[in-house]
């Protein structure tokens, strides 16, 4: 039973200890099962919440996207399955995947279970603000699913929701509750995020431990800092779009639409930019690549670091490279709208801007391998995923340069080379650090282990079979083969070799997919089976591991908050007794080691 | 090694250069509370979400082929016979630039801890953006009579009632949100909350006169976005 009030009282190590900035933290004190479980303001729930949230809505993705590959390779197995519902899936998939699975789970997710644990904090400085956030973001989610429950169903306006397309009566959903549902949800998911971001900027700026700088903090948390605050910045640009798309679908409003002739009919619109949308939703949606990739970025650094028992090579670098690949973010933006016709000094510029983010994040992968090179390696299967990362990132990089050029990226553009390229670099390398994590702190959350035999399947079936599933795809780009078709198969301009390797895509992809089931299963078996983990189980330098209690109890840290004298990557230190220091331990507590100051 | 002694060392750091300091521990703005904090960060997520608006705008006003409506005519008053332009606006301007200074000094009477000027200030606020509210809903009632809508408007580009709308309603919608807080916390200041600590009913966190602050920054920024939209709207 937690303590009513929290003191912050330093007893001395015989290590000098910074004065104390953050008044104690007033917590809330839950007192029945509904403020403990539902209603729950304590930031580890939450964060379980969210993931959990994130991952059914992602499950629903994921069996959409069979729905889409049985379609393309084997179209007589889903008869029922017609051009307007394909779009539909396509829409759906990429919405889902893109942003209420990914962003919700690394930045509600990890961010909320993480944030306090590794700065040091009781828990978010607005609790409940926080709790407001998941039940928005939840209200958002059943929103978008209610889409599949409507006359003319979701909308099949495509991921982007490309106006004139999106509203008009053509496109599945496009003239019903299809894409007012999708816009409203999406206006809802940037207020409830707003809320959680806002709590995760605060909270890692202003409430950390003593002793924690900025260029103490782990690396996972500089990266969901960064997202967080890149999402904070480039949502608005979605909200506005989506009120704006809203208007002109409901009030008859001509912000996106030009005037038009449809089904023979001049429409009622008039004056309107479309290519006004697409600069606002690729101003939202390229950082919206960063938002999933910098906390990748973060824990993998971690992970890497701390399985490979050595210190990551080069913190400060990594830590300017994620910050300017976030500020480089938002001007990149246009290089997604080379096929819609820009100025060629525009074009030149974007292309730019693009190729020199590439600087910082070879820099980053440069520091991956280095930080591997004589460390001590070992193949657990956090380390597995964090490896298969770097690998699939690598390809999902290189593509990205080529798609970066004007010249290259036209002829491209609408081939599966995209679908691969982004599929690599966005959703398979992210999701494979999300694999990575959840093995990783699985521990921590609920004091077991995951299994290993099915943790080891799970990983090699995921990283051989997305490469069985993706590596074609960019071969099929190369020889023409168009993304968005539904029918491949009466197609003349296609090679016949092209129908068998989608089919070979599609077995791959399904077998991968049960290979998530099986994790699920991992999952829920393990949480009330798995091996004990005991404290601390990898050994790992970060606050989140030295809680009084495994998993951490109200308020993380007991009585006294920990005081930090170190960064998070003390391993292996020459003359030290154990292979790592923790970050709360003082020098005076380890006088044999060589550590340098950090 | 043996360590007997367990007196807490405190050791204050000396003072360093600005990057130096930002980069410690515990906080970046050092005696920044956690509530102003974020609201300067949200300020500037919502900057965000005015600049897109009015970006908006003018690719928009740029991007119809027909004439833009004249301002000064459309948004003129008949006062006798005279008809005065800008004339409403001009009033609702001055309301609401007075309103910052209203609740400027509920801010330093906040801190003062005088619970009776602080409060009456804030009441003073929140009328002036009521009625800053009231008169905006006497434009738009006006602007609607004479046909203008969010789809058309008799005097030129459709766009034009679409975007004043759309903007000056989501401006008013601020404006609201932060008049219904300022009664609020007027009825919190005279109650004497943020004396005693009172604990909020939602939050269950220590009422204190920061949140006189955090409103007015809020406030502040409502205000300035004005300045952006009557200059952009009114005067282009």
């Amino acid at each position: 039973m937690a303590a009513d009030s929290y003191e912050d009282i330093a007893v001395g190590k015989g290590d000098p200890i910074p004065a104390l900035e953050v008044k104690p933290q007033d917590l809330y004190h839950a007192k029945s099962f509904w403020t403990r479980w539902i209603f729950c303001q304590d930031a580890k729930v939450i964060g379980i919440q969210y993931s959990l949230t994130a991952i059914a809505i992602g499950l629903v993705a994921l069996v959409l996207s069979w729905l889409m590959r049985l379609q393309l390779a084997f179209p007589e197995l889903v008869p029922f399955l017609g051009a307007a519902e394909y779009y539909q899936f396509v829409t759906m998939h990429g919405m889902i995947m893109v942003i209420y699975l990914l962003t919700a789970l690394f930045l509600g997710g990890f961010g909320n279970f993480l944030i306090p644990l590794m700065v040091g904090a009781r828990d978010m400085v607005f609790p409940y603000v926080n709790m407001v956030s998941f039940w928005v973001y939840f209200l958002a989610v059943l929103v978008l699913a209610a889409s599949f429950f409507v006359p003319g169903g979701p909308t099949g306006a495509g991921w982007t929701l490309y106006p004139p397309q999106a509203i008009t009566s053509g496109t599945p959903g496009g003239d019903g509750l299809g894409i007012i549902l999708m816009l409203v949800s999406l206006s809802i998911f940037v207020v409830g995020f707003t809320m959680g971001g806002l709590n995760y900027v605060i909270t890692i700026l202003q409430a950390r431990t003593r002793g924690m700088t900025l260029m103490r903090m782990p690396l996972t948390i500089w990266g969901i800092f960064t997202a967080t605050v890149l999402a904070l910045f480039a949502f608005p640009a979605l909200i506005v779009s989506c009120i704006m798309m809203t208007l002109d679908n409901l009030l008859g409003t001509s912000f996106f639409m030009p005037a038009i002739v449809e089904f023979g009919e001049q429409s009622e619109y008039s004056g309107g930019s479309p290519i006004l949308f697409q600069h606002l939703f690729w101003f939202f949606g390229h950082p919206e690549v960063y938002i999933v990739a910098l906390p990748a970025f973060g824990i993998v650094s971690d992970l890497i670091s701390i399985h490979a028992r050595k210190n990551i090579f080069g913190y400060r670098m990594m830590v300017w490279a994620i910050v300017i690949i976030g500020a480089l973010s938002f001007i990149v933006w246009a290089h997604h709208m080379y096929v819609a016709g820009m100025n060629p000094w525009f074009g030149f510029f974007f292309a730019t801007t693009t190729l020199i983010i590439a600087v910082p994040t070879a820099l980053k992968v440069y520091n991956w391998v280095i930080t591997l090179w004589k460390g001590n390696i070992q193949l657990t299967i956090p380390m597995l995923f964090a490896l298969g990362f770097i690998v699939t990132f690598v390809n999902g990089g290189i593509t990205g340069l080529f798609l970066g050029n004007v010249i290259v990226d036209v002829p491209l553009s609408d081939t599966y080379f995209v679908v691969a390229h982004f599929h690599m670099v966005m959703g398979i390398a992210p999701v494979l650090v999300v694999f990575g994590a959840i093995y990783h702190w699985f521990p921590l959350i609920t004091g077991r282990f995951l299994h290993e035999g099915m943790g080891k399947f799970h990983f090699w079936v995921t990283f051989l079979g997305s490469y069985a599933i993706y590596f074609p795809m960019h071969y099929l780009g190369f020889v023409g083969v168009p993304r968005r078709y539904y029918e491949m198969y009466d197609s003349e301009f296609m090679a016949v070799s092209t129908n068998y390797l989608n089919q070979f895509i599609t077995v791959m992809a399904i077998i991968v997919g049960f290979a998530q089931l099986l994790f699920l299963f991992n999952i829920i078996v393990s949480s009330k089976f798995g091996k004990l983990s005991g404290k601390n189980p990898w050994k790992a330098c970060s606050l989140e591991w030295r809680t009084p209690e495994v998993p951490p109890g109200h308020g993380n840290f007991g009585k006294e908050l920990p005081v930090v004298y170190r960064w998070a990557y003390d391993f292996s230190v020459p003359g030290a007794k154990e292979d790592y220091i923790p970050q709360d331990v003082g020098p005076s507590e380890v006088p044999e080691a060589k550590a340098e100051q950090t | 090694m043996e360590n007997t002694d367990t007196s807490v060392k405190i050791v204050v750091p000396p003072k360093q250069g600005a990057f130096k300091e930002w980069a410690s521990d515990q906080k970046a703005f050092k005696g920044v509370p956690w509530g102003k904090a974020m609201m300067w960060i949200f300020l500037v997520s919502d900057t965000f979400v005015f600049s897109i608006f009015l970006i908006s705008y003018m690719t928009v006003r740029f991007s119809t082929k027909v004439e833009w409506p004249n301002a000064s005519e459309v948004f003129g008053l008949h006062v006798g016979h005279y008809n005065v332009p800008l004339l409403l606006i001009a009033i609702m301007t001055f309301i609401l630039i007075t309103s910052s200074g209203t609740m400027a000094l509920a801010v330093k009477y906040g801190y003062e801890k005088n619970k009776k000027m602080c409060g009456w200030l804030m009441l003073a606020t929140a009328v002036l953006g009521a009625s800053f509210v009231g008169m905006q809903a006497f434009e738009w009632t006006k602007l609607i009579h004479e046909g203008v809508r969010p789809w058309e408007n008799p005097f030129g580009a459709p766009q034009f009632g679409a975007i004043f709308f759309m903007v000056t309603g989501f401006h008013g919608t601020h404006v609201t949100i932060g008049v219904i807080f300022l009664f609020i916390m007027t009825w919190k200041t005279f109650r004497g909350h943020f004396d005693t600590g009172k604990r909020g009913y939602f939050t269950s966190q220590k009422s204190d006169y920061e949140a006189i602050e955090i409103m007015g920054l809020y406030w502040h920024f409502v205000d300035l976005v004005w300045v952006f939209i009557f200059a952009f709207f009114y005067l282009w």
